[in-house]
C-alpha cells in the first residue's frame, strides 16, 4: 500500500491550511456574539484598593463589566495544578490561590482584574481602558535567586518564603560518594533562560450559553478539549460534564502553551451566562507575550565526577525553577518528573542525585513548552559531558561514548527504564554524515577567513508517549494518561477514526490515515481523522509530550484489532471459511491462497445490513479503545552542530547542523522530518535568539518581536538529517515520538559549538551576539591576566 | 476616546492649512511608525493629514550636483533607482535594507526622516552626505535638522519636501542589525564629500544620529578601513540595551566604520 507506514504522503490537511479554508477559533461567529475584553494589572505587584467600573458601564454598546468578587461569588473555583508534587519532607507543595479574575491582590503585570463584554471588540477594549482600578503598589519580586532570599516579599501567604516544594530524587550519599572517588569533578552553574512560546495562532475563546437548555459551548485554542471540559467542569465549576461541550477546532500550534486551562476561557464561560450573550475573545501578540504561559527558567549547579578513566562516577544537581506567578496546571511536573528522571541521560550513572526548589516571583506562570523539563536536563547533562571533555582533554564523542548505555531494559537511579536503543549507531551516523573527522580542516580554513569555528555534540534522550497512568498516578498525576480512539467503517466502507489526540500543526489527519490504509488495504482519501469536539469524539488527554504517535496512534490500532477481528469473522461466515484463514489485502477481504473474497466495502455493508451475520453477532462496524502505555517511550539521537564566530561582532552562523534520531518506526518520514526542523528552529531559538526579559519592576521588557527575538529562516542553516532504528518494543506500532527531540537536543550542540569556538564555557543562553562578544572580550581579558 | 479624521490632500497648501487648523494632526507619510502607534493607543491624533496624494512631493531627479528625493518617495523606489544606484549606490544599497519588502514599499524618505528614529537608516544616510532638507518653509542642512530622539527642527505645521543629497565622491554604509527588530543597531554611514570626509552613526547614540568626529579625522588623513579600525571609540553617550550596551555598541560603532570604508572599495 503506496499510502501507508512509511509513505511521504502529503499533508491532507494542507490544502486547506495553504489556501486559507482552515477555521480556527476566531473565525467562528455565531449570532448574538459579544466580545471581551481584560482590564489587566499595570503593575506586577499590588493590593487591589477598587475597581470603579462606571464610566465604561456608561459607555453606548458596553454589556457588562464584571470583577473577580461577582466570579467567585457565583462559585468559579480557583485555578489549579493537577500534579501534586510533595516536598521530600513529605509535605504537599504550596499552590496559590489563582482566581480567573483577581479579587484583592494582583501578582503579575498582566493580571486580569476585571472584564467587559460589549458589542464589538474594539469597544470592549474601549471600555476596558476606562475601568477605573486603583492599586496600591508592593514590593516586587522577579529573580529565581531572589525569590528564596531572606526577607523576600511575600507572593502567597501559604507559601513561606516563595517556596512552592522542595523535592529530591535520587539517593544523595550516594551522590556524594560517587563524587568523592571521582579522579576529576567538572562543576558547573547552568541558566535555562526563560522563553515565551509564540504559537503563531494566539489564544482564543468563543464561550455559548444556551439558556433553555442552560448547556454551554467552547470553542478554544486547546491542544486537550476533553482535558479543558473535565477541568472546566470539575474544579472551576462552568457546568457540568454533560451541560458543557468543548470544541478545538483547527489550532495554530501549541507546543505546550495551549494544554493549560487559562483565566479566559473560564472567564468567558461564566460572562456568556451572566450576560445571556456569547462571548468572543481573541488574545493579540502584546497580551500573548503578556499572559502565555511561559517556559523553562531554571537556575542549576552541578557536580559531574569521572574516574580515571572518564567513566561517570556520581551527578549532583542543585535546580531552582522559577513558576512565576501562579501554579499553571502542569507546572509541577515540569523540573521534577519530566526533568530531573532524565538527568542520566544515555549515560551508565550508577549514582544520581537531584534537588529541585520550585519558587514563585511576579511574572508570568511558567510550565511545559515544547519538550518541558526534558531540555533542561539534557541541556545540563550535555554541557557538563561537553565541559567535562574539555577539562579531561578527551574527545567529547569519545567520551560519550565510554559511557553510552549499551544494555537494554536499561534502569537508571532516576526512576526511568529505557526499554532501546543504539547509542553508538546514533553517534556513528551523525559522526559519519557530520564529517567530523574533517572537521580540523575546516577549522584551519575558517580561520584564514578570519572566523573561529567550532563543533558541539550533543546526546540527548527523552521520555515520551507520555504515559502510563498508574505510574504518573503513583507520582501525583491528578489524570490518567491514556488515549482513546473509535474507529468507525461505514456501510459504504469509508472509515473515520475519532481521536482523543488534538492534530495543532502535527500532521494526525494524515499519519492516522496512513496507518489505517495500510492495515485494511483502503485507499486514504477514503480516512476520516475526526478530533477535537467533546461531542462527537468519545473521550480523549490530548496532544502533548510527544504522546499522539507512541499512546493515540497505539488506541486506534487497538480499535483497529477489533475491527478487523469482526471483518474476518463476518467474511469467513460469508464466504464459509475458517476465520483464521482470511486476509485483509488488495482491497479486498478474501480466503488465503484462493479466489474467495469480498470487496471491503461489501464486508462494511454486511455488517449494517445484517441480514446474514453469524449468529449471535451485532449488527455494525465500529470499535473503540482505550489504550494506556505500559512505559515511557524513549527517542533518543545526536546532534552535531558546527558554528563560525565573527570575533568582531560576535556574530554566530551555524555552518552545518545533522541530527541523528532514534524515532523507532516513523509512520511518515516527510512530517518527521517536519517536526524535526521545527524543533530545531525551536531550539536554535533558546540557544541563540529568545528570551524573556522584566525589568525590575516586574515589567515586561520582551513584550514584542521588536524585542523578542523569534527565529526567522536567515537565522536557520540547511539540517542534515538521519534516522537510526530501534524499535520501541513497548506499543503495537513500535514509536518513540518526534515532536520534541529538535528542541531537546539542538541548544547544548548549539553552545557547545559556540564554547569550543571561543574558548571559554562560560557562556549563556540566548547567545546573542552581544553575549558572545562579551564571552570573547572576558576570555580574552582572562588569558591576558594569565 | 481614540477619534481620527484621515484627510489626503491633493496639495501642499491643502495639507498644511490642514496642520494648522487642526488640534493635533499628525503627517501620514508612509504609516510605519504612526499607524502602529495609534492601534497601541500610544498616539490618537485628531487628524491624520496623508501627504501621499501631493503630486510634487514624490519622485527622484538630479539637479546640479544633487539629487532630489521627493518626501513621499518610497524606500523601494530610492534602492531601485537607476540614479541612485549609479550617483549615490551606498545610498541605494541603505535604502535596500531597511526592513522587509512590504516596509519598503509604504515607508518614505521623507517620514523616515521627519519621525527620526534614533535606530532608522536614512538619518545616517542624511547627515553622512551632507544633507539638506527641504521643507514647505524652508532648507535645513542635516546638522540643523535632527534635533535628538525622535525629535527635530520641524515646527507642527512645517512638511518635508524633498531632501537633497550632494553628490559624494565615494560612500558607504555598513548596518549591524539588532536581531528582534532589525532595526539598526549600530549604521555608519562614510562619505568623502566636497566639504571632506564625513562620517554618521545611526542606532548608537543617546541623542539619535550623530557625526564621530575621531572617525571622520582618522579617515581624513587616510581613507582606509585600517586607519577607521584604528580609532578608539568612546562608549560615552551611547545606548545600553538588552541588546547591546554602550561597550558593544561601540565597539560595533568600530567595526561597522571598518566594514562601510571597505564597502565603499
Amino acid at each position: 500500500m503506496s499510502d501507508g507506514i512509511g509513505a511521504r504522503v502529503k499533508r491532507k490537511e494542507d490544502k486547506r491550511f495553504i489556501t486559507g479554508k482552515g477555521k480556527y477559533t476566531d473565525d467562528i461567529r455565531v449570532d448574538n456574539q459579544a466580545y471581551a475584553a481584560f482590564v489587566r494589572s499595570p503593575h506586577a505587584h499590588a493590593k487591589v484598593v477598587s475597581i470603579d467600573a462606571s464610566g465604561a458601564e456608561a459607555m453606548e454598546g458596553v454589556l457588562a463589566v464584571l470583577n473577580g468578587a461577582q466570579l467567585t461569588g457565583d462559585g468559579i473555583g480557583n485555578i489549579i495544578c493537577g500534579w501534586a508534587v510533595t516536598s521530600k519532607d513529605g509535605s504537599p507543595m504550596n499552590m496559590g490561590a489563582w482566581s480567573a479574575l483577581a479579587t484583592e491582590h494582583v501578582r503579575y503585570a498582566g493580571d486580569a482584574v476585571a472584564v467587559v463584554i460589549a458589542e464589538s471588540q474594539s469597544l470592549a477594549r474601549l471600555a476596558a481602558e476606562a475601568v477605573e482600578v486603583e492599586y496600591e503598589e508592593l514590593p516586587v519580586l522577579v529573580s529565581t535567586l531572589d525569590a528564596l532570599a531572606d526577607g523576600a516579599v511575600q507572593i502567597h501567604e501559604n507559601a513561606p518564603g516563595n517556596l512552592i516544594y522542595d523535592w529530591e530524587i535520587g539517593d544523595a550519599a550516594a551522590a556524594d560518594a560517587g563524587l568523592a572517588a571521582a579522579a576529576h569533578v567538572t562543576e558547573m552553574e547552568i541558566t535555562n533562560n526563560r522563553l515565551s512560546p509564540n504559537p503563531m495562532e494566539p489564544r482564543s475563546a468563543l464561550a455559548i450559553h444556551d439558556e433553555a437548555e442552560d448547556h454551554y459551548t467552547l470553542y478554544t485554542t486547546s491542544q486537550n478539549p476533553h482535558v479543558a471540559r473535565l477541568v472546566l467542569s470539575a474544579f472551576y465549576n462552568v457546568a457540568p460534564e454533560h451541560k458543557l461541550r468543548v470544541i478545538a477546532p483547527d489550532v495554530g500550534g501549541g507546543f505546550g502553551s495551549k494544554i493549560y486551562i487559562y483565566p479566559e476561557e473560564i472567564t468567558c464561560l461564566w460572562a456568556s451566562m451572566k450576560t445571556g450573550r456569547s462571548v468572543k475573545w481573541t488574545s493579540d501578540r502584546s497580551e500573548a507575550f503578556l499572559t502565555d504561559a511561559h517556559g523553562r527558567d531554571h537556575i542549576s549547579t552541578a557536580k559531574m565526577g569521572f574516574d580515571a578513566e572518564g567513566r561517570i562516577t556520581g551527578l549532583k544537581v542543585d535546580t531552582i525553577a522559577n513558576f512565576g506567578a501562579y501554579m499553571s496546571l502542569f507546572s509541577s511536573a515540569v523540573p521534577t518528573y519530566l526533568y530531573a528522571t532524565l538527568l542520566s541521560g544515555q549515560y551508565n550513572i550508577a549514582n544520581i542525585h537531584a534537588n529541585v526548589r520550585a519558587v514563585y516571583t511576579n511574572t508570568v506562570p511558567v510550565d511545559a513548552y515544547r519538550g518541558a523539563g526534558r531540555p533542561e536536563a539534557c541541556y545540563l547533562v550535555e554541557r557538563m559531558m561537553e565541559t567535562a571533555a574539555r577539562e579531561l582533554g578527551k574527545d567529547p564523542a569519545e567520551l560519550r561514548r565510554i559511557n553510552f548505555i549499551q544494555e537494554f531494559p536499561h534502569e537508571t537511579p532516576v526512576i526511568m527504564t529505557y526499554d532501546a536503543g543504539d547509542f553508538d549507531g546514533n553517534m556513528d551516523k551523525a559522526q559519519a554524515a557530520a564529517d567530523t573527522a574533517g572537521f580540523p580542516a575546516r577549522k584551519a580554513e575558517a580561520a584564514a577567513r578570519g572566523k573561529l569555528r567550532g563543533i558541539g555534540y550533543s546526546a540527548y534522550i527523552e521520555a515520551c508517549g507520555i504515559a502510563p497512568s498508574a505510574a504518573v498516578g503513583s507520582l501525583g498525576a491528578g489524570v490518567g494518561l491514556w488515549e482513546s480512539a473509535e474507529v468507525r467503517v461505514n456501510p459504504v466502507g469509508t472509515v473515520e477514526i475519532l481521536t482523543g489526540s488534538h492534530s495543532h500543526g502535527q500532521g494526525h489527519e494524515t499519519t492516522f490515515a496512513q496507518i489505517v490504509a495500510e492495515r485494511f488495504s483502503i485507499p486514504i482519501e477514503n480516512v476520516q481523522v475526526v478530533h477535537g469536539d467533546t461531542d462527537k469524539v468519545q473521550f480523549g488527554m490530548g496532544t502533548y509530550g510527544s504522546r499522539s504517535g507512541a499512546v493515540g496512534m497505539s488506541a486506534i490500532v487497538k480499535a483497529m484489532d477489533k475491527v478487523e477481528a469482526k471483518v474476518k469473522k463476518i467474511a469467513a461466515h460469508t464466504l464459509e471459511a475458517s476465520e483464521e484463514d482470511i486476509v485483509i489485502e488488495g482491497g479486498e477481504v478474501k480466503v488465503a491462497g484462493t479466489d474467495k473474497a469480498m470487496a471491503w466495502h461489501e464486508v462494511g455493508l454486511a455488517a449494517y445490513l445484517a441480514h446474514n451475520l453469524p449468529e449471535g453477532m451485532e449488527p455494525g462496524l465500529k470499535e473503540g479503545a482505550f489504550y494506556d502505555p505500559v512505559n515511557f517511550t524513549f527517542p533518543a539521537g545526536v546532534y552535531i552542530a558546527e558554528v563560525e564566530v565573527d570575533p568582531e561582532t560576535g556574530v554566530t552562523e551555524i555552518v552545518q547542523f545533522t541530527a541523528a534520531d532514534d524515532f523507532g518506526t516513523i509512520i511518515n518520514p516527510m512530517i518527521v522530518e517536519g517536526q524535526v526542523h521545527g524543533g530545531i528552529a525551536q531550539g536554535v531559538g533558546q540557544a541563540m535568539l529568545e528570551g524573556v526579559h522584566y525589568d525590575q519592576d516586574g515589567q515586561l521588557l520582551t513584550g514584542s518581536y521588536m524585542d523578542y527575538t523569534m527565529p526567522r529562516a536567515d537565522d536557520l542553516p540547511s539540517y542534515t538529517l538521519e534516522h537510526n532504528t530501534t524499535v520501541c518494543p513497548n506499543n503495537p506500532l513500535g514509536m518513540k515520538g518526534c515532536g520534541e527531540a529538535g528542541a531537546i537536543g539542538t541548544p547544548p550542540a548549539i553552545i557547545n559549538a559556540i564554547t569550543d569556538a571561543i574558548g571559554t564555557n562560560d557562556l549563556a543562553m540566548p547567545a546573542t551576539p552581544h553575549a558572545v562578544w562579551r564571552a570573547l572580550q572576558a576570555a580574552s581579558v582572562a588569558t591576558a591576566a594569565e | 476616546m481614540y477619534q481620527t479624521k484621515y484627510h489626503k490632500p491633493d496639495s501642499l497648501e491643502a495639507a498644511i492649512a490642514l496642520l494648522s487648523s487642526s488640534d493635533e494632526a499628525k503627517v501620514l507619510a508612509g504609516g510605519h511608525t504612526l499607524l502602529p502607534t495609534m492601534k497601541n493607543h500610544l498616539a490618537a491624533p485628531s487628524d491624520v493629514v496623508d501627504i501621499r496624494g501631493i503630486a510634487n512631493l514624490h519622485g527622484i531627479c538630479e539637479d546640479g550636483g544633487s539629487i532630489v528625493i521627493g518626501a513621499t518617495t518610497t524606500h523601494a523606489e530610492v534602492a531601485d533607482s537607476a540614479l541612485v544606484l549609479s550617483a549615490c549606490p551606498a545610498l541605494a544599497c541603505l535604502a535596500a535594507g531597511i526592513g522587509d519588502p512590504a516596509v519598503r514599499h509604504a515607508g518614505t524618505i521623507g517620514g523616515s526622516l521627519a519621525n527620526n528614529d534614533p535606530a532608522a537608516d536614512y538619518p545616517a544616510a542624511a547627515l553622512g552626505l551632507g544633507a539638506t532638507i527641504v521643507t514647505s518653509q524652508r532648507e535645513l542642512p542635516a546638522e540643523d535638522f535632527f534635533d535628538g530622539m525622535f525629535t527635530t527642527a520641524l515646527e507642527d505645521d512645517e512638511i518635508i519636501t524633498a531632501i537633497r543629497f550632494p553628490k559624494a565622491e565615494a560612500a558607504g554604509y555598513a548596518k549591524f542589525p539588532n536581531p528582534a527588530s532589525r532595526y539598526a543597531m549600530v549604521g555608519v554611514f562614510v562619505a568623502k564629500t566636497s566639504g571632506g570626509v564625513r562620517v554618521a552613526v545611526t542606532g548608537a547614540g543617546e541623542d539619535g544620529v550623530f557625526r564621530h568626529d575621531g572617525l571622520e579625522a582618522a579617515l581624513a588623513g587616510e581613507f582606509s578601513p585600517e586607519a577607521a579600525g584604528s580609532v578608539g571609540i568612546s562608549p560615552d553617550g551611547l545606548l545600553s540595551d538588552l541588546h547591546g550596551d554602550a561597550e558593544y555598541r561601540a565597539n560595533l560603532i568600530s567595526v561597522m566604520a571598518k566594514r562601510a570604508v571597505k564597502a565603499v572599495a
